[in-house]
């Protein structure tokens, strides 16, 4: 199990990386793909399934499918490609590194002395998901489908205006 | 929606039906006489060439896929040549509907499928068969007024004697 | 229970399986042009061996002897992995699959119901990612309309199987078959049972649903550019997907291996089998729905039937007896 985890986890990071320096964006996609996969795994080797499970279905099945739609459609070309790589100078991604890099070290060095959490030896099944959804966190699941409905309401209203301008 | 299951349902009842295939080359179907295939030239009942070379079927043909030329010996008309291009045969019939002769004649025979396309232009030798074909009782040259080696002029069927003009009786 | 304990022998189980689905998978490219030929009052192919039965054959012979052919336009990598991914994810959920208790590779696990559906997710790539990367105006078109049709068609899939998990109270497809022991689940969840199985042909879309490929309007859709082979893998996740539906189908609904006097296993291939030759079935008889068509039938008429069948079975849950 240990050697799953880590493999795993050093998949994610590399993909991770990879999607940052892709110029093409469905290459990005497509590595974001992998390293939400490679976070499902991470999921089930740390004993919640149902977790690794919503997370292929939901990010990788359906959200990024999603991305994935709207850069075919789209057709972002050479161009695009290889404007992005103008903007990726030194002074743009100098800062956000350096704080990544603090965090990394912060992790590690956690890591080092023990002090991350070990992984919990029980399964957390989808029982105890959907109790503790409608449990302790009813307020902000209502909260998140409040925010989920205003969405929908506004993609409809949106889609509505458009075919009427046509 | 109650539609599309009963389309289903019909679908369904044909896995009992007869199947239309004829699976050909095992179970040869069967072809009337008259289907237009394979033209061949014939001979009357004597043995000789039908074929006078008159060109009408060359004329006649849409997609001018017959080729002949025309000689001639002791009287009788032959064709010297006489070439059919069946990768430009139609099929149609209509050589056989202009020949005076009944020389060209479609067979039902079709299965005449070759590698090389060059094989599918039959020369005289390929197209000429040893018998009569549809009408076995007819010789051109009996019942025509040419005088050929061996008949004379008068001397065909249902042919009066020539007429002599010089003299007065009639 | 199912598990064996050793490497070698979870090896050779996962070996055995993929051996068999995949020698399913080209026997079935045979059954059905062969059922498709007598539902059409003909014979279908039946010139190779006997009863045409090496047809599959002759037919894997061909893909793999012609030219592996990337046309010079299309994205390399994508496109050389679009056909694998098709392959994959069908394969990786039919290991969820428990054909008899002891007969699977990973018919005990824990969330079977939910990596099903996750593979299923994951094989929208495949055909997105074809049609993407053939760069050509038509198979992208079949890229998209498949990614919208497919994403859509997950959801009613889904929550289809909500009453199903509701009713065995897990997502352990050995523990779903067993709670079918009495009662199978296609009698209360009727409707949830159409709608899984409709979902179904759109998934692996399937004519009727066949619009990503669309032979009428859209050349062949997202496998316009692909030959050989890698056609052959797009080929062959299709048949496997309609394997795996069929066979998720039986569990789900259809009280899996349960039957009498029959072995379980048997069992379990009949209904499949039967579902398989329904597959056929629908193929001969259908035509294809126009697009909008298929996308409203989808959004305003399934969705409801499912979020109703939800709460129906969830009101009769908790008015009726406990479930055990």
């Amino acid at each position: 199990m240990n050697a799953t985890f880590e493999i795993s986890a050093i998949v994610a990071v590399l993909a991770t990386l990879m999607m940052i320096t892709r110029p093409s964006a469905v290459h990005a996609l497509l590595y974001l793909t992998v390293s939400l996969l490679a976070a499902a795994l991470v999921f089930f080797v740390l004993g919640a399934p149902f977790a690794a499970a919503l997370e292929v279905i939901i990010y990788a099945g359906a959200i990024m499918v999603l991305f994935v739609f709207v850069i075919m459609m789209l057709n972002i070309g050479e161009a695009a490609a290889a404007f992005e790589s103008t903007m990726l100078k030194p002074s743009a991604w100098i800062g956000p590194s350096v704080l990544a890099l603090l965090l990394a070290i912060e992790l590690g060095s956690l890591a080092v002395t023990g002090g991350l959490a070990r992984p919990a030896g029980s399964v957390v099944g989808a029982q105890a998901v959907g109790i503790a959804l409608v449990g302790p966190y009813m307020l902000a699941v209502e909260i998140a489908s409040f925010l989920l409905l205003a969405g929908l309401v506004a993609a409809f209203h949106l889609g509505r205006s458009v075919t009427r301008g046509d | 929606m109650l539609s599309s299951v009963r389309t289903l349902w019909y679908t369904f009842l044909h896995l009992f039906h007869r199947n239309v295939t004829v699976s050909y080359p095992e179970e040869m179907p069967y072809l009337a006489p008259r289907t237009r295939g394979r033209i061949v030239l014939t001979r009357d009942p004597d043995g000789e060439e039908r074929c006078v070379s008159c060109y009408l079927c060359a004329v006649a043909c849409p997609v001018d896929c017959i080729s002949l030329q025309k000689t001639e010996e002791d009287g009788r008309w032959y064709p010297e040549f006489f070439s059919i291009n069946f990768s430009r045969c139609i099929f149609c019939g209509f050589c056989e509907e202009a020949c005076p002769t009944y020389a060209i004649q479609l067979t039902p025979d079709f299965e005449m499928s070759e590698y090389d396309r060059q094989n599918l232009v039959y020369e005289k030798e390929d197209l000429l068969i040893s018998g009569t074909g549809k009408y076995p009782d007819y010789n051109f040259y009996r019942v025509a007024g040419l005088a050929i080696p061996g008949k004379d002029k008068g001397e065909a069927e249902h042919e009066r004697k020539p007429i002599d003009t010089r003299s007065l009786m009639p | 229970m199912s598990h064996p304990h050793t490497i070698i022998g979870g090896l050779l189980n996962i070996v055995l399986g993929l051996a068999f689905a995949l020698a399913m998978a080209a026997l079935l490219t045979w059954v059905e042009r062969r059922l498709l030929g007598f539902l059409q009052d003909r014979y279908g192919p039946n010139r190779a061996g006997p009863f045409g039965i090496l047809q599959a054959v002759a037919d894997g012979i061909k893909l793999l002897f012609k030219q592996d052919w990337i046309p010079p336009f299309a994205d390399p990598g994508v496109f050389v992995l679009a056909p694998a991914i098709s392959m994959v994810t069908v394969m990786l959920a039919l290991a969820v699959i428990p054909a008899t208790p002891v007969i699977g590779i990973i018919g005990n696990l824990n969330v079977g119901l939910l990596y099903f559906l996750a593979m299923g997710g994951l094989g929208v790539y495949s055909v997105v990612l074809a049609g993407w990367a053939s760069n050509n105006k038509f198979s992208l078109l079949g890229g998209v309309r498949a990614a919208a049709q497919m994403v859509s068609y997950e959801v009613f899939m889904g929550l289809a199987l909500v009453g199903v998990v509701m009713l065995a109270g897990s997502f352990n497809l050995t523990d779903i078959v067993h709670s079918q022991r009495h009662l199978w689940y296609v009698v209360p969840q009727f409707v949830g049972f159409i709608i899984f199985f409709l979902g179904g042909i759109a998934e692996t879309h399937r004519l009727p649903f066949d619009l990503p490929e669309g032979e009428s309007e859209l050349g062949a859709g997202f496998h316009t550019e692909y030959s050989g082979m890698k056609f052959g893998m797009f080929f062959i996740g299709e048949y496997i997907g309609i394997m795996l539906v069929s066979a998720m189908t039986t569990v789900l609904f259809l009280g899996g291996w349960y039957g009498p006097i029959l072995p379980p296993f048997l069992w379990f291939g009949i209904k499949t089998g039967l579902l398989i030759a329904f597959f056929i079935l629908l193929r001969a008889a259908l035509p294809r729905p126009r697009y909008d068509q298929l996308m409203s039938f989808g959004w305003k008429l399934l969705l409801p039937l499912t979020l109703l069948n939800i709460l129906v079975t969830g009101a009769l849950m908790l008015a009726g007896p406990a479930p055990s």
